[in-house]
């Protein structure tokens, strides 16, 4: 039983919250907030390099006829700003804060295999490397990221530019599925006692959605492209017409990963976003029952739509049918999360702070492709719309005015908590109206360039079609998204060092992590709290079950009590975790370098492979694929015997 | 048909504004296709139009929801602003009626956009009439090859990036690649479909108005894809009869002696490993190349290399200078011509009518 003392000073043993310093700490070690923190900042350097790629693709187009770059390079440059911002921005970014906010959300001490998380990290690290290494030697993918057969095929690309793709997503691939598998273990068996899935802070529960949705789809992805490295390798057909193979394979087995990709980019956000917008609304979310449910359905109706983008394929009437009618259908769903945030502001007391300004210009900017998006469900109208700038338009309504935005929101929510200190709020608005404006003049077009005839994924135009001022104005607007961008940055640095001290909870937010100091101690939770409601910092619940008074955690946290009365004790499987201070026994996992060494493994054997294949000296590395794979087996097996204590 | 399409503005949900947005959006007559000339908005056969008809129609419901939504979220973030001194909001967890309506009412319009929807799949995929036009159709990296069956189908009349089609009959194209994907696309005659290796995709449409239409490739081929344009000729009248008529001839026999040579340079050259040339009166006096264009009647053409240069003597010669500088990855090589040579070539060449 906690005393009267700890009460009223519940985190006086709160010390340096990181013991270890230097590199080497941050290379070997296995703490999820470390691990959060690298992606963090990983995801946002490929965030700038994708918006780099971004600009070289709008100032090609920026005249028509222009010189700016070459067919090729174009080409390049819009593949590998798809494959940047998707694989190696945004789904990193997101998974920044699945590793830094779930833990603490469900009141865990860590991720459920924390030198399996290290791995994830350190393979999407090197996956990462592979892809710029590609980019900046000019051998990046040009295909497009759909690469759709046989232009992959070897005949027609002979170049390393589709290993690449091919290799560096399988990397990145593994790291998603290890990471996904992680966290869907995680949070079904270590959150607090008292949290039941019911009463998971919604984030949590997107989370957890994405993540099966992350494993199943990458499977999916994970046989088409190792088919593809087959057939460019060692000499298999299964895309290739010319011997027997069919290219349409690809095309299916690609949109059922891509589709829900899309669901995997935007559910996270639909968590932030349902935090964010009831704590600066002071309400509760609105529906939380239905918004779990709709995201869920989202999710799996997300299986069910992909060949939406193949309605020109020519699949026949029925199936064209079919799969217009099961897109239009994800609209009910997402329509209900709509209007349910809208239920949560609506008599609130809004605050407008950096992250919420966010968080209301995600609903209407995901309103907008929302929209198009049913628009392209209509199969005979999407003839006209697909492969043009209506459906750039449209996408990037979904991952930039979706996505980004929600990822802005949760940036300046979570901030304060991962680092200690606040972002900067008038530098935040700054960021804000340049990306607001910049988005809208960047996209907005693109819609009228579309149904004017501009096709998509075109290196240049003739200037008497009528869409030089279009392109002139797009151009404009993503400079203007790259400004503002930078002020983000700044402000990151600046905050860093001279932000304010954000406290335990600036936001008075509810869910548990905002319970414990900001940054975090290393233990997390000096004891694991006990949970009653949904919104544990906040006083009434749902279920007008007992809350615990705001901004502080259940002290007594090894009684069951029923309405106020105390009716038992908690048994925990592990007596250590009563203790409530690091050096009286919190067991924690010690750091390990083996996960940096196993994914330096797996980044030989597949990188000598591209390099198997290029001209000149380096064209056989075999020993290089030989030591890879011996570097991978010696580290799985020094890994599986590491003490763990 | 044309009397539904007519009606697009006279939908049920017809507001002033919908008519006004889509007036802005579609411009209107002649002026806004010299404006635009690969608009979609402009349609000329029956398949544009019903496409056209639906995709006004839905945009008119999303633009209604989306209008909703925003003045929604105005009113509220302006509404329920953080005032000070006021009391913490009331603690409402949901509402199940009000959740039970925004599920029911999307369900509503989304249910008015599939009906048509449904309707339109069928009737746009429907079987072609005896009476069409067939037109094969074969994309190549980085032009189009069109072929006709001529003389009961005995002789194949086969051209180049110039579709030609008649006003008022069925056109039904029949369309494969030679090698990766591409997507046939004339924004006037209506939507894309995908040329699939070994696959044969069918797109019908009935051509409502005659003119010269833009066309490009919609889905990307590689370094090129941005220069494999087309156009659709549609010919009134007997106008298709008669170019078809004049397309199955030989080409015209040289008449000068630099035309003579540039004939030789064509048919005896390299030329003629990779195109195809049929320029005597027996049958078998011709060039077997297939891996580059038709050139019978080359000289017609309105443009040249997939369709991205007016055909000219000045941009012949610019073409068969250097061809991959003209087109990044174009498979006509460079080969090193003099002058001279390409001269003849480019006077032969234009003679081809």
């Amino acid at each position: 039983m906690a005393s009267t003392a700890t009460v009223a000073a519940p985190h006086a043993h709160a010390a340096a919250p990181h013991t270890e310093t230097g590199v080497w700490s941050w290379i070997t070690t296995v703490d999820h907030k470390r691990i959060g923190i690298l992606y963090f900042f990983s995801s946002i350097f490929y965030f700038l390099v994708g918006g780099i790629e971004a600009l070289f693709i709008r100032t090609q187009l920026i005249v028509p006829e222009n010189n700016f770059i070459s067919a090729d390079t174009y080409n390049q440059m819009f593949t590998q700003h798809a494959l940047t911002m998707i694989f190696l921005a945004l789904m990193p970014l997101t998974a920044a804060f699945f590793n830094y906010i779930v833990p603490l959300q469900i009141g865990a001490r860590d991720v459920a295999f924390p030198r399996l998380n290290a791995l994830s990290y350190w393979v999407y690290f090197f996956g990462g490397l592979m892809l710029l290494f590609a980019a900046v030697t000019k051998m990046a993918p040009n295909v497009g990221w759909f690469a759709y057969a046989p232009i992959t095929e070897r005949q027609y690309n002979p170049g390393p530019n589709v290993d690449f793709y091919v290799l560096g997503l399988q990397i990145v691939g593994l790291s998603s599925i290890l990471a996904g598998i992680n966290f869907i273990v995680t949070i079904l068996n270590m959150r607090a006692p008292g949290m039941r899935l019911m009463r998971m802070p919604i984030f949590t529960w997107m989370v957890l959605i994405t993540q099966v949705l992350i494993v199943t789809a990458m499977a999916v992805f994970t046989i088409a492209i190792t088919q593809l490295m087959f057939d460019r390798m060692f000499g298999t057909t299964f895309f290739d017409p010319a011997r027997g193979g069919d290219p349409l394979v690809w095309q299916h087995l690609f949109w059922m990963f891509g589709h829900p990709e899309v669901y995997i980019l935007i559910i996270p956000i639909f968590g932030i976003i349902s935090e964010v917008i009831p704590t600066f609304s002071r309400k509760p979310l609105f529906g939380y029952n239905v918004m779990v449910f709709a995201s869920v359905l989202i999710g799996w109706l997300g299986w069910g739509v992909w060949s939406h983008h193949m309605f020109a394929v020519g699949l026949g009437p029925i199936a064209d049918a079919f799969f217009a009618l099961s897109t239009m259908l994800i609209a009910i769903p997402t329509g209900i999360k709509i209007f349910n945030w809208i239920g949560t502001m609506w008599g609130g007391s809004i605050r407008f702070t950096t992250s919420m300004l966010y968080a209301v210009a995600f609903i209407a900017m995901f309103t907008l492709g929302g929209i198009s998006g049913v628009m392209h469900s209509v199969a005979p109208s999407d003839l006209q719309q697909t492969d043009t700038y209506f459906v750039v338009a449209h996408i990037h309504y979904v991952f930039f005015g979706g996505t980004v935005l929600g990822l802005f929101s949760g940036i300046y929510y979570w901030f304060p908590k991962i680092f200690g200190r606040l972002l900067d709020e008038k530098l935040g608005k700054i960021h804000f109206v340049g990306t607001l404006a910049g988005m809208n003049l960047a996209f907005f077009p693109m819609h009228f360039l579309g149904m004017y005839g501009q096709p998509r994924r075109t290196f240049t135009y003739p200037g008497d079609l009528g869409w030089n001022w279009m392109n002139f104005l797009s151009t404009m607007g993503a400079y203007l998204m790259a400004l503002s961008t930078l002020v983000l940055v700044w402000n990151v640095i600046r905050s860093l060092r001279k932000g304010a001290i954000a406290g335990d909870n600036p936001w008075g937010a509810a869910t548990l992590e905002w319970s414990i100091p900001s940054p975090p101690p290393v233990y997390n939770f000096r004891d694991i709290p006990m949970v009653h409601s949904r919104m544990p910092l906040w006083e009434a619940d749902a279920n007008k079950e007992p809350g615990i008074p705001h901004g502080k955690v259940a002290e007594d946290v090894n009684s069951i009590t029923v309405g106020g009365t105390q009716v038992g004790e908690i048994e925990y499987p592990d007596s250590e975790s009563k203790m409530s201070a690091h050096d009286l026994g919190i067991h924690l996992p010690p750091p390990s370098y083996w996960p940096v060494i196993l994914a330096f493994g797996i980044l030989m054997t597949f990188g000598s492979l591209i390099f198997r294949n290029l001209d000149g000296a380096l064209h056989n590395l075999w020993f290089l694929s030989v030591a890879g794979v011996l570097l991978v087996a010696v580290s799985i097996f020094k890994w599986a015997f590491e003490p763990g204590h | 048909m044309k009397s539904r399409a007519k009606s697009s503005g006279y939908s049920p949900w017809k507001p002033a504004f919908g008519l006004a947005l889509l007036t802005l959006l579609a411009g209107c007559g002649e002026d806004h296709l010299k404006t635009y000339p690969q608009t979609t908005f402009a349609p000329a056969s029956d398949f544009a139009r019903e496409l056209d008809w639906l995709f006004k129609y839905t945009l008119v419901l999303g633009v209604l929801v989306g209008l909703f939504v925003f003045a929604l979220l105005g009113y509220i973030v302006w509404r329920f602003r953080y005032q000070p001194g006021h009391p913490e909001p009331e603690q409402v967890h949901g509402n199940a009626r009000l959740e039970l309506l925004w599920t029911f009412i999307p369900a509503l319009i989304l249910a008015a956009i599939a009906v048509p929807t449904v309707r339109s799949i069928f009737n746009t995929q429907r079987e072609a009439p005896a009476n069409a036009l067939i037109v094969e159709v074969r994309g190549w990296q980085w032009w189009w090859e069109f072929r006709y069956a001529v003389n009961g189908g005995r002789d194949t009349v086969v051209t180049a990036n110039e579709i030609h089609v008649p006003v008022g009959t069925p056109v039904q194209l029949r369309m494969t690649a030679g090698d990766v994907l591409h997507a046939f696309w004339v924004p006037q005659m209506g939507g894309k479909r995908d040329l699939i290796p070994n696959k044969v995709n069918t797109l019908m449409f009935t051509p409502e108005e005659p003119g010269v239409y833009l066309g490009q490739c919609g889905e990307f081929c590689g370094d090129s894809h941005a220069l494999m344009k087309m156009r659709l000729v549609a010919h009134e009248g007997d106008g298709f009869q008669r170019w078809l008529q004049n397309e199955s001839q030989p080409a015209p026999a040289p008449r000068d002696s630099a035309v003579m040579l540039g004939k030789q340079l064509v048919t005896k050259g390299a030329c003629a490993g990779c195109h195809t040339l049929r320029y005597g009166a027996a049958r078998d006096s011709a060039t077997m190349g297939r891996t580059g264009p038709d050139l019978t009647h080359f000289g017609r053409r309105r443009t040249l290399a997939g369709g991205i240069l007016e055909n000219n003597a000045e941009n012949l010669s610019k073409w068969l200078k250097n061809p991959p500088e003209v087109k990044p990855g174009s498979k006509m090589p460079n080969l090193n011509l003099k002058d001279e040579e390409i001269r003849y070539i480019v006077a032969y060449l234009q003679t081809l009518q």
